[in-house]
């Protein structure tokens, strides 16, 4: 009788690979768990604010108008499923890779395809409002932003921290 | 036979690439625990500060992170119109660039040596060795130039208030060497803003209390301190003070306006903030066009050797002309440009490195500002460009005033025929003075300062007018 598959299974080696291999899923999850990595599934406010880069932004939009109608994923991801969770991957990358190699530049800006979420989220809720008032087209170009005038709705009158000082800061070098 | 050669290959290549993914796995835990870490920074008082503390590096070893940033005030920054940079070993004399002031200051300690600053670290050593010590100076000078308050107490056997009182009958040197025998040498600490127990900003300087003191019973309006329109509001039992009395806001104002204002200091009378009818350019000028010596005599500064005026000098008001700009109108504070929070891992720190807001414009701007750092730049270069222009011509116009009043009376001119081109110089140079004084090259308040510079540049050309027709006068 020969039963290759088993043969290998059963092998020395082939449980060393079994126990290197279980070891890194376990190191993985318990590091998921470890960042509170699950949360981010949810769409708790507070889990926006595990890393504490937003956490003025976060403070200014519990003082903000909007606190109570609106938390940070009412405004900042998309309302449907997927795209919902495009959005979060998507962003969850950028930060964790931001946040890990602190190479960002602070304080921190929206992006323009985040932008363009914003603005829908604003229309989707003040649509009956609003509609009457926009100029044609959803091309940023076309369409006013509200938060260009409205910049205190989700986060009150100023929001924002300047980063960590760079080494050649700290000396003296300026520009 | 050839799956077992392959086998040990494959396995291999599994192994490392699991060690690498562990060990990447491993450094990304690592990372995540020390930003938890520093999420969880506490401060730890290992030593105790009391009120006699003024020696910075004591509070240092509880507050390690602001003393670190206090610390680099001695490096050398540079803007584009002030500070110093560079290899010399200090800033250069300020009428490298402006002429006019050497003739301004005849018969003034400024027309020995006048040089561009240095950062809060020299503000001591460079006091103790300007040139201008040549010329005898008043103890009163110390008020701000070191952590002095308990040299106050102990002149005043307890009582700081007596203390500064008696201070400006010493001289400089005697208050200097007391300073430096009870081991209080230090340049602006820790203490002078803050309260040792609590760490609450507190403000100490007894000419700052005094002053605005005045300023609250005084019928100026002042928008941009609230707390004093609402102490006027009340029955006024015990007057206005800043500790029990000021917001948050506002201290972060008023620690720094204990010395960066407009002020008489010399040997005559105690240090006086000239605030009493309020906070605008013409508004101390009539605080001091009514003010007596106490032997009875009409107030000034200095007599200008040239021409025999009775001059105000102007010193360095940024908090009075921070008052007339749109940035105090909407509740922006010194500190939140010149001490910007700064982030320290995970905590938010004020940075207590005290400079040139354009030196740090994503912290100091752009936390307001959603604009990008070379535009915000621009808009501050432009404001600046125009008042410098603008400080420039008025600077000539003062200066020719002065060389025509030297020429009527070399031709001839009376004291009467030259007395309204003398009280034009006055006026004039005060205008002057007060802009060219002020730290921020009309930044604080960039329509206040263009409007005070034409304002002086326009009475200097009448008295140089009035000077020039003197035979007719």
């Amino acid at each position: 009788m020969n039963f290759p598959l088993a043969n290998f299974l059963s092998s020395t080696a082939t449980r060393w690979l079994a126990i290197c291999l279980g070891g890194v899923a376990g190191l993985g999850l318990y590091t998921l768990h470890y960042a509170e990595g699950l949360s981010y599934l949810s769409s708790d406010p507070r889990a926006c604010i595990n890393c504490h880069i937003m956490r003025p932004q976060f403070d200014s939009w519990q003082k903000s108008g909007h606190h109570h109608v609106a938390t940070c994923v009412d405004c900042h991801l998309p309302h449907t499923f997927v795209a919902k969770y495009i959005a979060k991957a998507e962003n969850g990358y950028h930060h964790s890779k931001g946040f890990t190699f602190q190479d960002f530049h602070e304080p921190i800006r929206i992006k323009a395809k985040n932008a363009r979420i914003l603005q829908a989220n604003c229309i989707l809720c003040h649509k009956d409002m609003v509609d009457a008032l926009r100029p044609e087209g959803d091309h940023p170009r076309q369409a006013l932003s509200c938060v260009h005038c409205h910049a205190g709705a989700g986060h009150g009158p100023r929001a924002g921290l300047g980063g960590a000082y760079s080494a050649p800061e700290l000396r003296g070098d300026f520009r | 036979m050839n799956q077992k050669k392959r086998m040990p290959i494959l396995l291999i290549l599994a192994f490392i690439g699991s060690a690498v993914a562990a060990a990447a796995l491993g450094a990304l835990l690592v990372n995540i625990q020390q930003r938890k870490a520093e999420a969880a920074l506490p401060f730890v008082r290992v030593v105790e500060v009391d009120e006699e503390t003024t020696d910075p590096a004591v509070w240092g070893r509880n507050w390690p992170t602001q003393y670190d940033f206090y610390k680099r005030t001695a490096l050398t920054t540079r803007t584009r119109y002030g500070g110093h940079g560079g290899s010399e070993s200090l800033p250069a004399q300020k009428s490298m660039i402006y002429p006019w002031l050497t003739t301004i200051y005849q018969g003034y300690a400024f027309a020995i040596d006048y040089r561009e600053r240095r950062g809060h670290a020299y503000m001591l050593i460079d006091q103790e060795q300007t040139l201008r010590q040549q010329v005898p100076q008043s103890g009163s000078c110390l008020h701000c130039h070191a952590s002095v308050m308990p040299l106050y107490r102990a002149l005043g056997n307890g009582d700081a208030m007596a203390g500064f009182e008696a201070s400006h009958k010493l001289s400089y040197q005697e208050m200097n060497a007391k300073l430096h025998e009870m081991g209080h040498a230090h340049p602006v600490s820790c203490v002078d803003c803050h309260d040792p127990v609590s760490m609450q900003l507190r403000v100490t300087r007894p000419g700052f209390l005094r002053g605005i003191r005045e300023l609250a019973e005084s019928a100026a309006p002042l928008p941009h301190l609230p707390s004093i329109e609402l102490w006027r509001q009340g029955k006024r039992k015990k007057p206005y003070d800043p500790n029990s009395d000021a917001t948050r806001n506002e201290l972060r104002s008023f620690v720094c306006a204990q010395c960066h204002v407009e002020y008489y200091c010399a040997a005559e009378m105690p240090l006086v903030y000239p605030w009493g009818k309020g906070l605008t350019v013409e508004q101390m000028e009539d605080y001091w066009s009514g003010m007596k010596f106490p032997d009875g005599g009409a107030f000034h500064d200095f007599v200008h050797k040239l021409t025999g005026a009775a001059i105000f000098k102007a010193q360095h008001p940024e908090f009075e002309v921070w008052s007339q700009g749109t940035h105090a109108r909407a509740g922006v504070a010194c500190a939140d440009c010149h001490m910007p929070y700064v982030r320290v891992g995970a905590t938010k720190v004020s940075d207590h490195w005290v400079r040139s807001p354009l030196l740090n414009i994503n912290r100091s701007c752009q936390v307001c500002h959603a604009v990008d750092e070379k535009e915000l730049q621009a808009r501050a270069d432009k404001i600046q460009d125009r008042n410098f222009e603008l400080l420039q011509n008025a600077g000539k116009a003062v200066a020719d005033l002065i060389h025509a009043i030297v020429q009527a009376r070399q031709e001839g001119a009376t004291d009467d025929q030259l007395q309204k081109s003398r009280d034009l110089q006055r006026k004039a140079q005060w205008y002057l003075d007060f802009v060219s004084s002020e730290n921020s090259m009309g930044f604080h308040a960039p329509q206040e300062t263009a409007r005070i510079l034409a304002n002086a540049a326009d009475l200097a050309r009448q008295g140089q007018i009035h000077a020039l027709r003197w035979q007719k006068n």
